[in-house]
């Protein structure tokens, strides 16, 4: 009995070891005798979008058919980028060979030594000298490149086009001052129950993320230039916040639920019944593609009465422990998916195949150059919705002056979030106490990192 | 020697349950009493700050609020928590028929995962179609915000909690019920004692070492309330459901700063450790 047990022990012990042991399995040896590598890779779409994602494994089986010798292994961690887990993953060591950071947290990553210095690699990426120039000077330290930009965007107003027509507003004149805003939402929130004139997130750091597109619109910050201290705590601030307060209590535009986080937002906006919400063309491109939008419902024109426009963008870099073939190869990769006219992302013929918005003037990572023509030459080709919806973006896009996120973005996105919940669940709320208290614990967090 | 050979099985078994410990309990608690005097971001060399991350936690503007809403949930979750599987234990307990099936339903929602529980009362809660407010309509009562209000968001935590621990409290107070001798209660009617007497003279000094010990049970679960504010209201709104093991989580994760959040934690133990004193004396002065 005491023999059988020693026994069962050590086959279970022997058995998780070896569970424990196979996540990391050989990859197959190339046909042409080169070292064979395997990767693994961020962003696969989530089973939910099952068209996209077949897409995504078509294009790895392309891949790999096309690099005899590299296995691509994705993870479909949805959101790409989550700032919750980011942290601990960065510092456990479990990114991807190839992951996604966000333009707020280039430098962090890049400080603690957990991207790798790609310079030798940069010509995998065909296209490279046509990435726009200060996106690359983002990813550059110290004359070394640690990562390969990926998107570019800049905030507008996403609005529902039948929702307009539906209250009798004009959906090409969509509105230009935030007082139009207002009018506007309270005109489609007299729809009826349930619908919402003016959609705003209140958590999960998209309240705050919100908060510092507004407070840049309207020529307000959220940091001190030395970065040093909150800024946010200011006219600009208080006007961000008093005018959601009113549109919430005064107006009653919109709608009686809080909308946390993204997915909640999106899910309203995808329902059809929410009039406009501040975002980039992406927004329209999720709407349709995973919560069910209309595509010929939307459009999205620029960003009202906006001095500054809230940039962002997000970069792949590579896993400093990666050799340097699995970086060659990782940028292989993303140079395929990512990066080719035509093919992965930029294969509008199928996206339009795949019911994809495909039309929507998102991402202008490579802006004006050549490849950046081509690319938008190819998607206005395959244009599967009314290109016009977006021409006021467009338009406004190339006035207003881009304005990065601040500094240890997400971690001052979680502590606006509490105002904006505030205003947006209290009809009593107080503007100037809200915005203290997130500026001394803005403060604090600013004084920890140093 | 022969003793240890005749139970070395049983060795075998505590060396595994002593690892997993070690690893998965102990470990972490010297690992975050130490982070507690460190300033890290778990990559680079850790500074030691000595209590710096205490007076850091201490300054957060949500700590207090973390804490009130901590004490409140505790005592909410108690009244509710504590008191309603007793009384339903009680009601079961009196039973003679269906007791089993009854006690399959009151044991049910333990065997849902807390995911699916939650994602059922936020569709409860919704302000709009929640199941709810709609049943507030049909008694002409006005809809409640539940949890997009801060004066609400907190006790619709404390239902959502109260349901899904509900079964498994109720099935220990039952076990202790029918442990009672029934001899107790024949005598007690012999003395012409009604239900409230027999409650009050029997039920209750016999189950006196139970309900002490689901006490500080729950007291110490219902502190370290986590679940519930994370996946329905992300701490919100305005703070009103951050708890201090939410804002140990947000500030360990979201804002890494791992040094104040084991600072909070080291505090939440303590403040646990307390309770657990007094509980291990009650039980020592109930047995002695």
């Amino acid at each position: 009995m005491q023999r059988s047990t020693g026994l069962l022990l050590a086959s279970a012990l022997a058995l998780s070891t070896a569970a424990c042991g196979s996540g990391s399995e050989p990859a197959t040896p190339s046909a042409g005798g080169a070292k064979a590598v395997s990767i693994t890779v961020a962003c696969q779409p989530a089973k939910s979008a099952p068209k996209e994602r077949q897409a995504w494994d078509d294009d790895v089986a392309a891949f790999m058919a096309a690099h005899p010798g590299v296995t691509v292994k994705s993870t479909d961690q949805q959101p790409c980028f989550d700032p919750k887990t980011f942290g601990p993953k960065l510092a456990g060591g479990q990114m991807e060979t190839a992951f996604v950071v966000p333009v707020t947290n280039y430098n962090d990553v890049i400080a603690k030594g957990q991207a790798l210095d790609i310079t030798p690699y940069t010509n995998v990426i065909k296209n490279w000298n046509d990435l726009r120039p200060d996106h690359k000077e983002l990813v550059t330290k110290d004359g070394k490149v640690y990562g390969v930009p990926n998107v570019h965007y800049s905030v507008g107003l996403v609005y529902n086009r039948a929702l307009f027509t539906k209250a009798g507003l004009n959906p090409d004149a969509p509105p230009k001052t935030w007082a139009e805003v207002r009018e506007a939402a309270k005109k489609i929130a007299g729809l009826g129950a349930g619908y919402v004139g003016y959609g705003e997130y209140s958590g999960g750091n998209t309240g705050g993320w919100h908060f510092t597109q507004a407070i840049y619109g309207r020529g307000g910050d959220i940091l001190t230039p030395d970065n040093k201290k909150a800024a946010f705590n200011s006219p600009e601030g208080k006007a961000v916040l008093q005018t959601l307060h009113d549109m919430r209590w005064v107006d009653n535009s919109m709608g009686t639920k809080l909308l946390v986080g993204w997915e909640s937002l999106m899910v309203a906006m995808g329902s059809g019944k929410v009039g406009m919400m501040l975002g980039a063309p992406d927004v329209v491109t999720d709407v349709v593609n995973k919560f069910k939008g209309n595509v010929a419902d939307y459009g999205i024109t620029g960003f009202p009465e906006a001095k500054a426009s809230l940039s962002g963008g997000e970069a792949f870099m590579i896993n400093p422990k990666a050799t340097p073939e699995e970086a060659k190869a990782a940028l292989e990769w993303i140079d395929f998916r990512f990066n080719t006219v035509g093919k992965g992302r930029f294969d509008f013929a199928r996206g339009k195949t795949l019911g994809n918005p495909v039309g929507v003037p998102d991402n202008a990572v490579y802006g004006d150059s050549p490849t950046g023509q081509a690319i938008q030459a190819d998607r206005v080709k395959n244009a599967s919705l009314p290109v016009a919806n977006y021409e006021t973006y467009v338009q406004a896009a190339g006035t207003i002056p881009p304005k990065a996120e601040p500094l240890y973005a997400q971690e001052l996105y979680a502590i606006l979030d509490v105002p904006m919940s505030g205003v947006l669940s209290r009809k009593d709320a107080s503007i100037d106490q809200l915005l203290a208290d997130a500026e001394t614990k803005a403060n604090s967090v600013l004084a920890a990192k140093g | 020697m022969q003793i240890l050979r005749r139970n070395l099985t049983a060795y075998g078994f505590l060396c595994a349950a002593l690892a997993c410990f070690t690893v998965f309990a102990w470990y972490p608690m010297v690992r975050e009493f130490i982070l507690s005097f460190q300033k890290t971001d778990l990559i680079n060399e850790p500074i030691w700050v000595g209590l710096d991350n205490f007076v850091t936690a201490f300054r957060d503007p949500a700590f207090g609020e973390a804490w009130l809403n901590t004490l409140e949930f505790t005592f909410l979750a108690l009244v509710c928590g504590y008191a309603v599987p007793f009384v339903v234990a009680l009601v079961l307990n009196e039973l003679r028929h269906a007791r089993a099936y009854l006690r399959f339903v009151v044991y049910l929602p333990v065997m849902l995962p807390p995911i699916v529980a939650v994602l059922l009362f936020r569709w409860f809660y919704d302000p709009g179609p929640g199941l709810f407010n709609q049943v507030l309509d049909v008694f002409g009562l006005p809809p409640l915000a539940w949890l997009d209000s801060s004066s609400t968001a907190l006790i619709s935590l404390v239902i959502v909690s109260t349901w899904m621990n509900m079964g498994s409290a109720t099935l220990i107070y039952l076990a202790a019920l029918q442990n009672i001798p029934p001899e107790l209660y024949e005598a007690a009617e012999l003395d012409g004692a009604g239900i409230w007497k027999r409650i009050r003279h029997v039920t209750i000094p016999q189950t006196r070492l139970i309900l002490l010990l689901m006490l500080m049970l729950q007291i110490v679960a219902t502190m370290q309330v986590f679940i519930e504010p994370y996946m329905l209201t992300g701490g919100g709104p305005e703070n009103a459901t951050v708890t201090v093991a939410y804002l140990m989580f947000q500030n360990a994760f979201t804002l890494q700063d791992y040094g104040s959040a084991g600072a909070l934690g080291m505090m939440l133990m303590i403040v646990l450790l307390v309770f657990a004193a007094f509980q291990l004396r009650l039980t020592r002065e109930d047995k002695a």
